[in-house]
């Protein structure tokens, strides 16, 4: 919303602060001001001059050199300006002084453009003859001027004044931010009333008075609302002999200020009160009107209108429509028809200032596709008082600017209007919510100036009708905070009971997770919950696995973003990709975030929201050095129980040979593997790349930060080492196993150190040796002891067919 | 015998002066004062020495073999400290040549940023929550004073999935989650995902985090809200900074305020940084609304509280002079590295 500080001043008189004081003071109070520009910025040193006299130039086709009368002296001035003649009095920069622009209407440049004497093909010139681009304006908020060539002023204006205050430039204009519950604001009296709150002086409304020639407007016209829940309130007035011309200049300065361009009377009145009270009016060709009846009612579905911008709209059956007797003549709210718009050869003008449906309006003006300055306005949904007041202020400006005959009465069709909010006046109640010590006469005073009405003998407070949003005793301690200032309200810390703070378990855990990721060199990634339902292809992921049933966003921003994702693996490849093609080498990322699985499709209830531990890689390492990573995280974690890698459950995105499933007790932690090379072709990653998957929903459970301390051992251990030879395929993982669950408590730690495939060994065969070690507690072992274990491993690895190496 | 003892001495310290190296002082140890040595040797002629004489003799051989041992240790130290010396000089290095890296993995800069925030309200007795990302329409806007019509709900902002179930867009909704557990006082913050329908550019993103806050206790008071996140501002951007708080709409609270902090680049005098505005905005917060609570079950005549959110992406973009937003999803470890 942009308000214009000479306009404001119309209705605060007394306002009297700087523009950056104002800008301040209104986004202090709640009016927040993003910025403000000052129209006569860099305009120095510019008077109306007359020209008296032209002559040619001697040297030069294109130029003139004009004596022009200044006010205090006469001065030369060469221009090659086409359209000036003897007489014209027109905008002068004098020597020292400065303009906005360049006369093409460029972008204008920060310092503006400084003008000094000096000579032009030989002939001396004093000064600067201005267009309005030059004085930072243009033709759509000045029409009278010139296509190409100076400002020409009116014949009455008087020689030497400031022209920039002719022109009306000393103003500055101030862009508001209005929030969405102050309907209220988006109009310059409502602006007006909340800077005149903010500032201590008075706010001076307009004054509109009865109009009208004594007819009758039932006689020209008459209105039904058949959808009276999308159209509460109505109001019809009429104009006769009506009379197109130019708005006065005051009335062009203040649209232009807003950045409306004046176009002639009748519709710079219109828009003048969209702006003044901030309620859009439509004004009909009364003459095009069938049967002079207005009828309001819903559209038909697939019907087409022609909108008064030419286009053909297609409405709908929620679509509120005005008709005629025969026809449909205005998207309500949103925009008039072309078949009954106004013409320069219009004779009667039926104006309409409604209340509509706020909500029907915004989803119509969507589903129709036009957001017109109107519609903007009855979406917020307005006051049904502000049209009766919009359209008598408006015939006002009728009779006031001559612009045609109105008729007296207004048409007026509405629902019972909600009676005023009332509130009891609650002074503790605001102090205690503000943590503040105001007294009630100050609270009274700033309500006072809001225009809420206080009955001393019931205690109530009467909210004015323009205040939709005040509806509860927060919104009043609100209204009292604002205008007592939220800098004056004191900083405090609660008090009350103490609360210990925290992180929950789940969250502990993850921060373990990211910490050994980081130690391990992996940096953290984040990755987006959406992506595209063809990574399932990338992945191999074969039709009818459960990943591909992903929940679907109705409304995505494209299909690369159309389901939330079941897996974090196109994430993570997608940025090992990125780094690979960027030819950063050696690249290790984390991830802890969700993946989405659906209970079932389409989703009745929640999903399960599953926190993922992703670690992907390539460069140096492999494998085991991904592996390692696991095992120092589930030590970390505290997690005993012994981990089993099992490649039996082949997933179509891993290479064959290397991948697991990580077990621990009936849980699967999670997977491991290098990356299937042709997943790594799809994702164009030209090395071996390595994932790590963890579903830590599952660890969570064998999670604990309990630590017992176990003493350190004072007996010594023994040592066996131990060889065999073994089919090839034959996974260490089972060799372990049997050891471990035949060495029983002695046995301490075993070591794998050599496996070795090669010449000693027979084909399809692979040496495996360990180192044993035992060791008990409680006393030094005994030889017979360690044999007896070291036995009992022996008849355990023979009886699944393993050959002891001699 | 005492000019043998002399003679004995002479040629041990002769031999020890001479002696270039460790080994050679040492075969002056064995050759001089060892089994087979010289004063060993020597006591040996001690049968032939009177017995009167023999105490004295005695005395004079073991003063001797202390004086040459003293000497033979102080050489000795003298020696091993050039040995050392001439090692520690052979074994300078270039101080200068790159470290060897044993680099570790880095913080994403949100997770540093959340970090910083969470460790200042976990030091304030806040609690840390989560809540569902995909989330009930109720969660998101209806418990939260956003009725069924209101612009917010509109499908240009919100992600729908099916009926009445979206992807959240604000981390309020987890306020009301909490409420609802009907535990107070309430102190928590709850960082997470939200989702809008932004296309992404530098400065806007379809997914992003939040940080909620919620304190619900007896005779909470805006003054409240406005002390403690003067303190949560002052701990993340430094001591001198100052807080403006304005007001402001959002449909859950009620007053509400913006709050902006003097620019932590150029202190508040306004800079290109600040867009020489001296303040920067970084949240919004309020009072809860008291048609919040009630909807919650918690009585608002008894029950006050105030509510924050802040944008975690925002927080870290400023922190570290991160320009554009599209950097924290691209995940290229030359940036990540950074951090």
């Amino acid at each position: 919303m942009n308000a214009a500080k000479n306009w404001l001043k119309k209705y605060v008189p007394d306002l009297n602060v700087t523009d950056q004081e104002f800008m301040d003071g209104m986004t202090l109070s709640g009016t927040k001001c993003e910025g403000y520009h000052a129209m006569d910025r860099n305009l120095e040193k510019i008077v109306v001059g007359q020209i008296e006299k032209i002559e040619k130039h001697p040297d030069a086709d294109k130029l003139i050199v004009c004596q022009v009368n200044v006010g205090s002296e006469t001065i030369q001035i060469v221009t090659g300006a086409p359209n000036v003649k003897e007489g014209d009095k027109v905008p002068v920069v004098l020597d020292g002084g400065k303009v906005a622009g360049g006369h093409d209407g460029s972008p204008l440049p920060e310092d503006g453009i400084a003008i000094k004497a000096g000579k032009l093909r030989g002939v001396e010139s004093f000064g600067m003859m201005c267009s309005i681009e030059e004085l930072g304006s243009d033709r759509n908020m000045y029409p009278e001027a010139p296509e190409d060539g100076i400002y020409i002023f009116p014949e009455d204006t008087k020689v030497g004044e400031d022209a920039v205050e002719v022109l009306g430039l000393h103003d500055t204009s101030f862009e508001f931010e209005v929030t969405s519950n102050r309907v209220d604001c988006y109009s310059i009296t409502g602006i007006a009333r909340e800077a005149a709150a903010t500032f201590g002086v008075d706010f001076v409304p307009p004054v509109v008075n009865e109009t009208g020639n004594g007819e009758k407007v039932e006689d020209y016209v008459s209105v039904e609302v058949q959808d009276p829940d999308l159209c509460p309130r109505y109001c019809a007035r009429v104009v006769k002999n009506i009379k197109i011309a130019p708005s006065p200049q005051w009335m062009q300065r203040a649209l232009a200020s807003s950045g409306i361009r004046p176009i002639n009377n009748l519709v710079d009145i219109t828009n003048f009160i969209m702006e003044e009270y901030g309620q859009p009016m439509h004004a009909f060709d009364l003459d095009t009107v069938a049967g002079h009846k207005i009828i309001v009612r819903r559209g038909k579905d697939g019907e087409q209108f022609q909108t008064l911008d030419g286009q053909m709209r297609t409405l709908d059956s929620e679509v509120l429509m005005i008709c005629d007797a025969e026809k449909e003549i205005g998207i309500a709210g949103i925009m008039g028809g072309e078949n009954s718009k106004i013409t320069d050869d219009v004779k009667n003008v039926l104006f309409e200032a409604a209340t509509f449906n706020g909500v029907n309006i915004r989803k119509s003006a969507k589903r129709i596709g036009i957001r017109s300055d109107a519609s903007g306005k009855f979406e917020k949904g307005l006051d049904p008082n502000n049209a009766e007041a919009a359209i008598n202020r408006a015939c006002q400006l009728i009779e006031e600017l001559g612009c045609g005959e109105v008729v007296s009465g207004m048409i007026d069709v509405k629902e019972p209007i909600k009676p005023l909010v009332t509130l009891p006046f609650e002074p503790d109640f605001y102090n205690g919510l503000l943590g503040t010590d105001i007294d009630k006469d100050t609270m009274l005073s700033i309500f006072k100036k809001l225009e809420i009405a206080y009955d001393e003998s019931t205690n109530m407070l009467t909210m004015p009708s323009f205040r939709q949003d005040l509806l509860g005793k927060a919104d009043l301690a609100e209204e009292v905070a604002r205008f007592f200032g939220y800098d004056k309200i004191p900083q405090t810390l609660p008090k009350g009971e103490a609360t210990t703070g925290k992180l929950p378990f789940k969250l502990e855990v993850e921060k373990i997770a990211s910490r050994v990721a980081m130690y391990y060199g992996f940096s953290q990634g984040m990755c987006y919950s959406f992506e595209s339902p063809k990574v399932f292809d990338k992945l191999l992921i074969p039709e009818g696995d459960a990943l591909r049933s992903a929940i679907k966003i109705s409304n995505p921003l494209g299909e690369d973003f159309s389901i939330m994702r079941t897996t974090s693996l196109n994430g993570i490849l997608s940025s090992l990709s990125t780094n690979y093609n960027r030819r950063n080498k050696d690249v290790r990322l984390f991830e802890i975030a969700n993946v989405y699985r659906p209970k079932a499709l389409p989703l009745t209830e929640l999903p399960d929201e599953r926190s993922t531990f992703t670690l992907g890689m390539y460069g140096e390492g492999d494998f085991f050095t991904l592996k390692g990573v696991l095992e120092q995280l589930f030590d970390e974690l505290g997690i005993t129980a012994s981990r089993k890698y099992d490649p039996s459950n082949k997933k179509p995105f891993l290479h064959p040979g290397r991948q697991a499933d990580i077990r621990c007790k009936d849980a699967v932690f999670g997977y491991i593997g290098e990356v299937h090379p042709m997943v790594c072709d799809a994702y164009d990653i030209g090395t071996r790349a390595y994932v790590a998957v963890i579903d830590l929903p599952v660890v969570l459970p064998f999670v604990t930060f309990d630590r017992k301390y176990e003493g350190i051992a004072k007996f010594p251990a023994v040592t066996r080492d131990l060889s065999m030879v073994v089919p090839k395929d034959v996974c260490v993982g089972n060799i372990e196993e049997m050891i471990c669950q035949r060495g029983g408590k002695l046995l301490e730690e075993l070591k794998l150190f050599d496996v070795y495939e090669g010449d000693q060994i027979k084909e399809g065969f692979k040496s495996v040796a360990y180192s044993l070690s035992f060791r008990d507690k409680e006393k030094t072992l005994e030889e017979k002891d360690v044999s007896g274990a070291m036995k009992k491993i022996l008849n355990g690895l023979e009886s699944i067919g393993i050959e002891l190496r001699a | 015998m005492k000019d043998k003892l002399n003679q004995i001495k002479e040629e041990a310290l002769r031999q020890i002066r001479e002696s270039k190296t460790l080994e050679q002082l040492n075969e002056v140890r064995v050759s001089q004062l060892g089994k087979k040595g010289a004063l060993t040797e020597l006591l040996k002629g001690m049968k032939d020495v009177s017995p009167e004489d023999r105490p004295k003799i005695g005395q004079l051989v073991n003063e001797t073999r202390s004086e040459i041992e003293k000497v033979l240790e102080d050489a000795k130290k003298k020696m091993e400290a050039i040995v050392l010396e001439a090692r520690l000089s052979k074994e300078t290095i270039d101080v200068t040549l790159p470290a060897k890296s044993m680099k570790v993995g880095n913080m994403h800069p949100n997770t540093r940023a959340l970090e910083e925030v969470e460790k200042i309200f976990i030091g304030m007795g806040y609690e840390v929550v989560e809540g569902p990302e995909i989330e009930k329409d109720y969660y998101n806007f209806e418990a939260l004073n956003i009725p069924a019509d209101h612009p917010a709900k509109d499908e240009q902002d919100t992600f729908y999935i099916s009926g009445d179930i979206l992807l959240r867009t604000q981390t309020s909704s987890t306020q009301v989650h909490e409420m609802e557990k009907g535990k107070l006082p309430i102190r928590m913050i709850a960082p997470g995902r939200v989702f809008r329908a932004d296309e992404v550019d530098a400065t806007h993103s379809p997914s992003f985090h939040q940080i909620e806050g919620l304190v619900i206790d007896k005779h909470i008071t805006f003054a409240d809200l406005k002390g403690t996140l003067a303190v949560f501002a002052k701990e993340l951007f430094g001591e001198d900074t100052k807080v403006k708080f304005r007001p402001h709409h959002f449909p859950f609270t009620e007053p509400s305020a913006e709050m902006d902090v003097s620019c932590f680049k150029c202190g508040g005098k306004g800079c290109r940084f600040c867009k020489g505005e001296g303040w920067i905005e970084i949240l919004g917060c309020g009072m809860v609304h008291p048609h919040v609570l009630e909807m919650s079950n918690i009585d608002p005549n008894e029950y006050t509280g105030f509510a924050f959110g802040v944008g975690l992406e925002r927080i870290a973009l400023l922190k570290y002079e991160i320009d554009d937003l599209r950097l924290l999803y691209e995940n290229d470890v030359r940036f990540l590295r950074q951090f």
